[in-house]
């Protein structure tokens, strides 16, 4: 039995600061009990001979210098099993589902150790997502770290909610497993996840954390390290594909923000604290496929910018971190899109890598490249209009406006329970672009223009009229 | 001399520590694991440590053993073809050892100690040697001789040197007063390698890429900055010039990186070929990988370890570039541990010593008398990732103040297929005077001016671009519209570059300039045309211009540019009646 030590001298905020102690090891587990004999739980921050400070998860409420405290000796540690998959618990860990307590068949510590680089296989095979903005034009691949740059009152939950939905690897029977990691979202937004992850069944191969807003910010601290150490424990023991979703990284970041002021630390940029950057890598990374190894975790993370700025620094430290980000558009919702992923600002890095003959189909990058190219032109012109007026352009320039239309209506927009597959993405896109006067698709290959240009598509090979060259060997070459 | 201390305080990665008299910056072994820290402050009694693996569960009280050594490396065969962490640990080994993740108190050593080398010694009984000296030689791959030489703060008179295959460990020989010698010795990564003198950097790193060579060159021993928006084809480039730069040695550090992409990297350099032996490129590199979430003071000294090989390779006498890749992510360590300390933040948080820190870094490039009298030289090309793409950011800035070449990367015009993207009109060089001499004795006394002429033929196409777009390019007068368009070639048949195609990869510093030249000169006999009155759109579309395009594609440059310049002046002449 571990001492009790009665000798809390300071609580401040979520922090308590203990006098006298034998040695404590950082970042241990701390139980504290208080006079009605309730329990909080908490982590060591700093330790030395005279001193040391807890934070405390479930936050000081009730506390008193007369609180018992115990340190355990050991680290936060998750017990893991595959009894997992279903079960709901708390940001802490606790069932919440009423269940019993989850028999562990291991226990994993939740900081998670950094995978080798050496060890990591880079990440190339294609998820469907179903939804075409990602599929065609910011494909994700397994292993991806892909956040969704949202902002509030945008549809953000319900496209993490399609995703999860139908998420596939195409030729791959197996689905994803899901690990839904909740952090300081509202009871009603949580409520529509799993009102939604029952509806579909999904809750069976999920595992859900749930910390909402009126939890104590301290443990949104540990919610996505408990998620992502049962993501890897089911990936890496028991081979299994699992997507993770965490919601919302900002919320996570103003926690951290919080405990940092707690800590009276010297604030960084806007008072976000310097290791900011340190701290989100220690959970992106813990994204990827290792050598050798048959489970892949793969991120897909929530994040709102603050006032849409994505110059914000958890939208811009976090972008130096992940593979990329889907951006959402207000202006789309607006008018009524869904989803309203804004394609431009949007990027998935590893695309490259994920898609193409084999993987995708041949023609994606080049339709990808084509239907980036002319809606950002249509999009430009746009501007033009409001100034200038419709009549003031060239047919050419017109053809490019009314795509961006089309574009947005049909591309873009597609039913939340509309699961279109690669080949009709791709082939919608050749739809819209059949829409354009064919020399002007210059980012598209002679021969795959002949092969799924509408127009073209069932003739034999030699009909196709003679088109000058405009496939750029170097276009291809350069894909990084 | 190792002496015990304890450990007083633990905060996260910074421990403070009673009981060690330790100098600063000396490598203390904390806790019963034996994590690996270095000293970064003193405070009266109490010595602070940065520590470079994760202090969960570590106390109060366990020991601190002071290894009274600053950081160091171990310097010798076995170098190239490694692939480190942040603190030279070899990767392939961690894994060895303890799996996938990397876990902590696990050390290994930066060669491979078992390995035996065959050992040729070059000085005899007898002789002189002093510090930087070469001993003799070892076959390390196919195609670099390794150097082993004298440690630099060693001299005396050979007592014994005997030739055969030796371990690192093995002694080699002896001096007079008993010193051993060894194929390897190590050095500390934060003390520059002593140089007998810095040479001016007049000779300029050939890349065979036309853009670098040709407007904005970089010297050997220079400094260079790029920045690395995403999309820009920055991994191409990296590689083309790990690949063609007539650099001997190349070291890359993936500083803070995301683990996918280094995954990539570690994956793709290994298969690259050295286009000029045919052999792996990897016997002549050193990858050093220390990613986003590896613990931070690691990252923080991998910049280090990678400079300190590179000198290595330099006191042999070789050529070595350095890619730093990036430097931003080097900068924000250097803030994270700062905070920790709780030091006074200046600008964005980052420390007050940022634009120092940065500027003895790139410092230790150069051009070198070696001690050991040969000429070496390492290049350092530092990638900078500004947060929001924002310039004025105080790394990119305090970067800026300090290179001598900035090869600004530009998405726009990736996304354009302009490769390699470099921005014509950001970039910039600052050696191209400093070069002159060499250009007049090696390409040609005209090249300066023909360079020159590139530049402002570049810069006056930009200024016209912008009454294009607001009038058209129909509405300028003709001598106006064959400027933009002579631009255009240079743009086009000159910047441009293929990596991928066989002769257009490499292209040679002559080539570059028998192409400038042949594209300049169809300019001025264009213009001559002109003032004797021919219609410009009969000068835009004579043939001899579109082959011009062509011509970088030939593997016999001269004999195609013979004939399109023929070609050329049959149009001219054509074109005036006669």
């Amino acid at each position: 039995m571990t001492k009790e030590y009665k000798t809390i001298r300071d609580v401040s905020g979520p922090l308590i600061f203990v006098e006298k102690t034998e040695p404590v090891g950082y970042a241990e587990l701390v139980n504290v009990t208080l006079d009605d004999g309730s329990v909080k739980r908490g982590q060591v921050l700093d330790t030395s001979k005279d001193m040391v400070v807890v934070q405390i998860f479930e936050g000081t409420g009730g506390l008193n210098r007369g609180s018992g405290v115990r340190f355990t000796g050991e680290t936060i540690k998750l017990p893991v099993s595959q009894d997992m998959l279903g079960r709901i618990l708390s940001g802490s860990g606790e069932p919440l589902d009423g269940g019993p307590r989850i028999v562990p068949e291991d226990r994993w510590d939740i900081t998670g150790a950094a995978i080798n680089p050496y060890s990591r296989n880079p990440p190339a095979e294609f998820i469907q997502t179903g939804i075409s903005t990602i599929d065609g034009m910011n494909t994700l691949v397994r292993g991806q770290k892909l956040p969704i740059f949202s902002g509030s009152g945008l549809p953000h939950n319900e496209i993490a909610l399609q995703i999860a939905r139908q998420a596939k690897v195409l030729g791959a029977e197996e689905e994803f497993s899901v690990v839904f990691a909740a952090m300081g979202i509202t009871n009603e937004e949580a409520q529509h996840f799993m009102h939604d992850f029952e509806r579909t069944g999904a809750l069976e191969r999920a595992v859900v954390f749930m910390n909402l807003a009126d939890d104590p910010a301290v443990e949104r601290l540990i919610t996505p390290r408990l998620a992502l150490t049962a993501a890897e424990y089911l990936a890496y023991e028991h081979d299994m594909h699992v997507l993770v979703i965490l919601t919302d990284i900002t919320n996570y970041c103003e926690a951290l923000r919080q405990m940092g002021a707690a800590r009276e630390e010297v604030p960084g940029r806007r008072g976000y604290p310097g290791y900011m950057y340190t701290d989100l890598a220690s959970n992106y990374e813990r994204a990827g496929v290792i050598k050798g190894r048959k489970g892949s975790v793969t991120q897909f993370s929530i994040l709102s910018m603050p006032g849409d700025d994505i110059t914000h620094p958890i939208p811009d430290l976090s972008g130096y971190i992940t593979e990329g980000q889907i951006v959402i558009s207000r202006e789309l919702h607006m008018k009524g899109i869904y989803p309203p992923v804004n394609v431009l600002p949007s990027l998935s890095r590893l695309m490259n890598s994920g898609i193409g003959p084999g993987r995708t189909r041949e023609d994606h990058k080049a339709v990808s490249d084509q239907l980036y190219a002319a809606y950002a032109e249509g999009k430009d012109l746009r501007g033009l209009v409001a100034i200038v007026g419709k009549e003031a352009l060239s047919e050419r320039d017109r053809k490019f406006l009314e795509f961006a239309d089309l574009f947005e209506d049909r591309f873009v927009r597609q039913g939340m329970e509309e699961d279109r597959s690669i080949e009709e993405t791709l082939d919608l896109g050749w739809e819209l672009l059949s829409s354009l006067p064919e020399a002007q698709l210059t980012r598209i290959d002679n021969k795959f223009i002949e092969k799924y240009h509408p127009a073209h598509r069932g003739k034999a090979r030699g009909e196709a009229p003679p088109r000058e060259s405009t496939g750029d060997a170097e276009a291809e070459a350069t894909a990084e | 001399m190792e002496v015990k201390g304890e450990i007083y305080r633990v905060s996260g990665p910074v421990v403070t520590a009673i009981g060690i008299n330790a100098r600063m910056y000396d490598v203390v072994k904390v806790g019963d694991d034996g994590l690996m820290g270095e000293v970064i402050g003193i405070e009266s009694e109490k010595t602070i440590i940065q520590v470079y693996e994760d202090t969960s569960s570590v106390k109060p009280g366990e020991p601190v053993i002071d290894t009274g050594m600053p950081l160091s490396v171990e310097l010798g065969p076995g170098l190239l073809e490694s692939i480190y962490d942040g603190i030279q640990r070899p990767l392939p080994v961690l894994v060895e050892k303890m799996g996938d993740f990397i876990q902590r108190g696990v050390s290994a050593s930066g060669l491979d100690h078992d390995k035996k080398w065959a050992f040729k010694p070059l000085v005899n009984k007898g002789e002189k040697v002093s510090g930087g000296d070469i001993l003799g030689s070892v076959q390390e791959t196919e195609n670099i001789e390794h150097r082993i030489l004298v440690p630099p703060l060693v001299s005396g008179v050979i007592d014994e040197i005997d030739a055969g295959t030796f371990t690192v460990d093995d002694v080699i020989g002896q001096l007079s007063d008993g010193t051993e010698l060894k194929l390897m010795h190590y050095w500390p990564v934060r003390l520059p390698r002593p140089v007998t003198e810095k040479l001016r950097p007049t000779i300029p790193l050939i890349t065979g890429q036309r853009i670098f060579d040709g407007l904005f060159p970089l010297a050997k021993g220079g400094t260079a900055a790029i920045p690395g928006p995403f999309g820009s084809g920055k991994t191409v480039m990296q590689q083309q010039l790990a690949k063609w730069s007539d650099a001997e040695i190349v070291v890359y550090i993936g500083c803070g990186e995301r683990g996918n992409e280094m995954a990539d990297v570690l994956n793709e350099f290994p298969l690259l070929e050295d286009p000029k032996t045919g052999r792996p490129l990897m016997e002549r590199t050193v990858l050093i990988a220390n990613t986003s979430n590896m613990p931070v003071a690691a990252r923080e000294a991998s910049v280090y370890t990678g400079i300190t090989i590179a000198e290595y390779y330099r006191d042999m006498g070789y050529d070595v570039s350095l890619m730093a890749d990036s430097t931003s992510r080097w900068a924000e360590a250097m803030r994270e541990i700062s905070s920790r300390l709780e030091e006074m933040p200046g600008e964005e948080g980052y420390p007050a010593y940022l634009a120092a820190k940065l500027a003895e870094f790139y410092e230790r490039a150069g051009r070198a008398r070696a001690l050991c009298g040969r000429d070496g030289s390492v290049t350092v090309i530092g990638a900078v990732s500004p947060p929001g793409g924002d310039f004025s950011e105080p790394v990119t800035q305090n970067t800026l103040r300090i290179v001598k070449v900035f090869w600004a990367l530009d998405a726009k015009l990736a996304q354009r297929r302009h490769f390699p993207a470099i921005n014509w009109l950001t970039s910039y060089s600052l050696y191209g005077r400093v070069f002159d001499e060499w250009y007049e004795k090696n390409i040609s006394p005209e090249w300066t001016k023909l360079r020159g002429d590139a530049m402002n033929l570049l810069q006056v196409e930009a200024e016209l671009q912008d009454i294009v777009q607001l009038v058209g390019s129909d509405a300028l007068p003709e001598d106006q519209q064959l400027t933009l368009e002579v631009a255009r070639m240079v743009r086009e048949y000159f910047l441009q570059q293929n990596a991928y195609h066989e002769v257009d990869s490499y292209c040679p510093m002559k080539n570059q300039y028998k192409m400038l030249k042949a594209i300049l000169t169809w300019g001025e006999k264009a213009v001559a045309a002109l003032e004797s009155g021919v219609p410009v759109a009969d000068i835009l579309s004579l043939e001899s211009k579109d082959t011009l395009a062509k011509v970088r594609f030939e593997a016999d440059l001269d004999a195609a540019l013979d004939t399109v310049m023929k070609k050329a002046d049959l149009e001219f002449a054509g074109l005036r009646g006669e």
